[in-house]
């Protein structure tokens, strides 16, 4: 199964299981069923619960903010994750206060949606990874789609939680198959943290969110055919708050870590888990947490220059024979 | 001499060669084609002049090539090779050039083009921004819009209502209608049909003159999108029954020979630049500073 038809199923299930959750966002209906089909299907069987919008990002969050406020759920699709920044009131001010600021919690079941990254020469405006500039927003929760987990229990859990969530869904998972783990390696899930490893011991901990397994995946496999390193790899599905303690008892084995994310340099996820790494292991650890991610750059358009910012398996590679030299 | 004809031949085989050259797969990322709404910027840019600021969006290419002869400049930023207007950095929808700016972000084009209004107050230059009908779900719109008239700024807002938005059809996401907003407003308002480019230049001469002396004006174009929102996603069926200006003049005389000199300047310009190397980033013509160049 492909990620985006378990992204379509999880959604079903929100949709079906509860009559008053919603889902907004531009161009929804079908039989287009949304810029990256993730929605296919849901305004047939679900006329009264799916609204497609005018193209109104601040709006449309905050309309979702309003029927999370009054007990519904609301799930609201922003077409391309860049133009979340015009919702970064409605969630940042509105939803993320709104839980917390008034003396009592008061609980909101809202989710964003999030297509987001690069490498399909949409340009500068069409493909960033704006995860950093949620992290650390007191009330709200940072969440990234990831092939090794299941997103009907990633949704439950969001829902579940009551806080209001952002969910980042790197375009290029879509196409790709769930839970599809090259055959050198086994992977396990427990609780929301996703573990891939051989038998021995690792050299070296890579952590990432969903978007960058692959990369890492592939990063992992040429360590360890060409320089005979071994990686365990480890993807979160909630980003922030970090649950850091599993992480940290990983880590503590290893003689490097490094954090990968397609992020462009400066204030990424990174930096945060590595001083969360650093605080519990200083004096363990043999070296620094590394970072690997995107230049500081723009993402420009034509594929030969985007190629030249984005993290890819190789900036993975180098940075963990960097890392362990 | 190039003709208005020309120009809207040139728009017309550029945006199919286009398609054809992703069909093909050779084009990479997405492209947004302006089928059938090349007399709105052809009929436009001979009321502007050099020291006009114009703000495209992401259907700009007829925007670009109505105010530059650059079609291999532009071709090259879309291929990402040598020549390229922004060193394939930008790509179709991000450009910028001397009197020139787009950008993909639906609204944030328009409180941008007041600010350059605010710029060129009292030079007698203004600053005209493209928006689809879409684009007045954003609010950013009319938070310019009221600064505009609050500020008596030289904006030109040229809007293509093309019925369409991606795949939403205009009624179901606009309530009331753009006129009445710009009435609210108190922003002049004209609708026009995307039909004669004379007939259109006689009405906007004068109301043009007028955004110069700081009496901003929105004016309404109703076209048609014939081709897809972007690359082949298109909903809609019955588009081949719509009006199009390429039917509808093929019969006038010197039209077909118009039409094979666009073809085979396209099919150059595509040869040309697809033999090109791949463009270097930091190479390209394009300098913020030019903006400034139309220093009134
Ligand atoms: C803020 C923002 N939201 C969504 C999009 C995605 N998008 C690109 S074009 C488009 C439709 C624009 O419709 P309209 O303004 O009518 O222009 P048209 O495409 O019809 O020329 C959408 C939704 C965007 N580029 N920017």
């Amino acid at each position: 199964m492909r990620v985006v038809e378990n992204l379509n199923q999880a959604l079903h299930e929100v949709l079906a299981g509860d009559p008053r959750a919603f889902l907004l966002g531009e161009d929804l209906l079908d039989p287009y069923g949304g810029a990256f089909k993730a929605t296919r299907g849901l305004s047939t069987r679900f006329p009264a619960q799916v609204l497609t919008t005018p193209i109104s990002e601040s709006a449309i969050t905050g309309v979702g903010a309003g029927l999370a406020l009054c007990g519904d759920t609301a799930i609201v699709e922003i077409m391309f994750s860049d133009f979340v920044t015009l919702a970064f009131d409605q969630i940042v001010n509105f939803a993320a206060k709104s839980v917390s600021m008034y003396g009592s919690r008061v609980p909101m079941r809202l989710i964003v949606r999030l297509p987001t990254g690069g490498g399909r020469g949409y340009g500068p405006t069409h493909s960033q990874s704006l995860q950093k500039h949620f992290i650390g927003v007191p009330g709200l929760d940072v969440y990234e789609m990831s092939p090794l987990h299941d997103n009907r229990a990633v949704f439950a859990e969001m829902i579940a939680a009551e806080r209001p969530c952002v969910f980042f869904e790197d375009k290029i998972l879509y196409t790709k198959r769930m839970h599809e783990v090259d055959d050198l390696f086994t992977w396990d899930l427990t609780g929301g943290l996703a573990r891939v490893h051989v038998d021995t011991p690792p050299d070296c901990v890579i952590i990432a969110p969903g978007g960058v397994a692959h990369r890492a995946l592939a990063a992992m496999r040429r360590l360890l055919l060409e320089q005979e390193i071994v990686c365990t790899l480890l993807v979160p599905s909630r980003l922030h708050p970090l649950d850091a303690a599993p992480l940290v008892a990983v880590a503590r084995e290893a003689k490097a870590v490094v954090v990968a994310e397609e992020s462009t340099a400066g204030g990424t996820w990174g930096a945060e888990v590595a001083h969360a790494l650093h605080r519990e292991l200083w004096g363990v650890l043999r070296n620094p947490v590394a970072l690997a991610h995107s230049a500081d750059s723009i993402i420009p358009t034509a594929s030969h220059l985007e190629r030249a910012v984005l993290l890819t398996e190789t900036t993975v590679y180098d940075t963990v024979l960097e890392s362990l030299k | 001499m190039t003709t208005d004809l020309d120009r809207l031949l040139l728009i017309r085989h550029f945006e199919r060669a286009l398609l054809d050259l992703f069909a093909k797969g050779e084009l990479n990322g997405t492209t947004h084609t302006c089928l059938g709404q090349e007399i709105v910027p052809v009929a436009v840019a001979p009321l502007l002049g050099p020291r006009d600021h114009v703000f495209s969006n992401h259907r700009g290419h007829g925007h670009y090539l109505a105010r530059f002869d650059d079609p291999a400049g532009l071709l090259a930023e879309i291929m990402g090779r040598e020549g390229a207007v922004c060193d394939g950095v930008g790509g179709s929808q991000h450009i910028l050039r001397e009197g020139y700016l787009s950008t993909g972000v639906q609204g944030e084009s328009l409180p941008v083009a007041a600010g350059a209004a605010l710029h060129l107050r009292g030079s007698g230059a203004l600053a005209c921004a493209y928006i689809g009908d879409g684009t007045w779900g954003e609010g950013a719109v009319y938070e310019a819009l009221n600064l505009a008239a609050l500020w008596s700024l030289p904006l030109l807002v040229v809007v293509e209502h093309n019925g369409i938005a991606q795949t939403t059809p205009t009624a179901m996401a606009m309530s009331g209608n753009i006129g009445m907003r710009c009435a609210a407003f108190g922003v002049r308002h004209v609708a026009l049909p995307a039909g004669d480019i004379a007939s259109i230049r006689a009405v906007l001469t004068p109301l043009v003159a007028s955004v110069r002396d700081g009496s901003p004006l929105v004016v309404e174009f109703s076209v048609n999108r014939l081709g897809p929102h972007s690359k082949g996603d298109d909903t809609r069926s019955g588009v081949s029954d719509l009006w199009d200006w390429y039917r509808e003049m093929s019969d006038l005389p010197g039209f077909a020979e118009a039409d094979t000199r666009a073809l085979d300047l396209v099919e150059s310009v595509v040869r040309d630049v697809k033999a090109r190397p791949l463009s270097t980033w930091g190479q390209g013509s394009s300098d913020p500073r030019l903006l400034h160049g139309a220093k009134p």
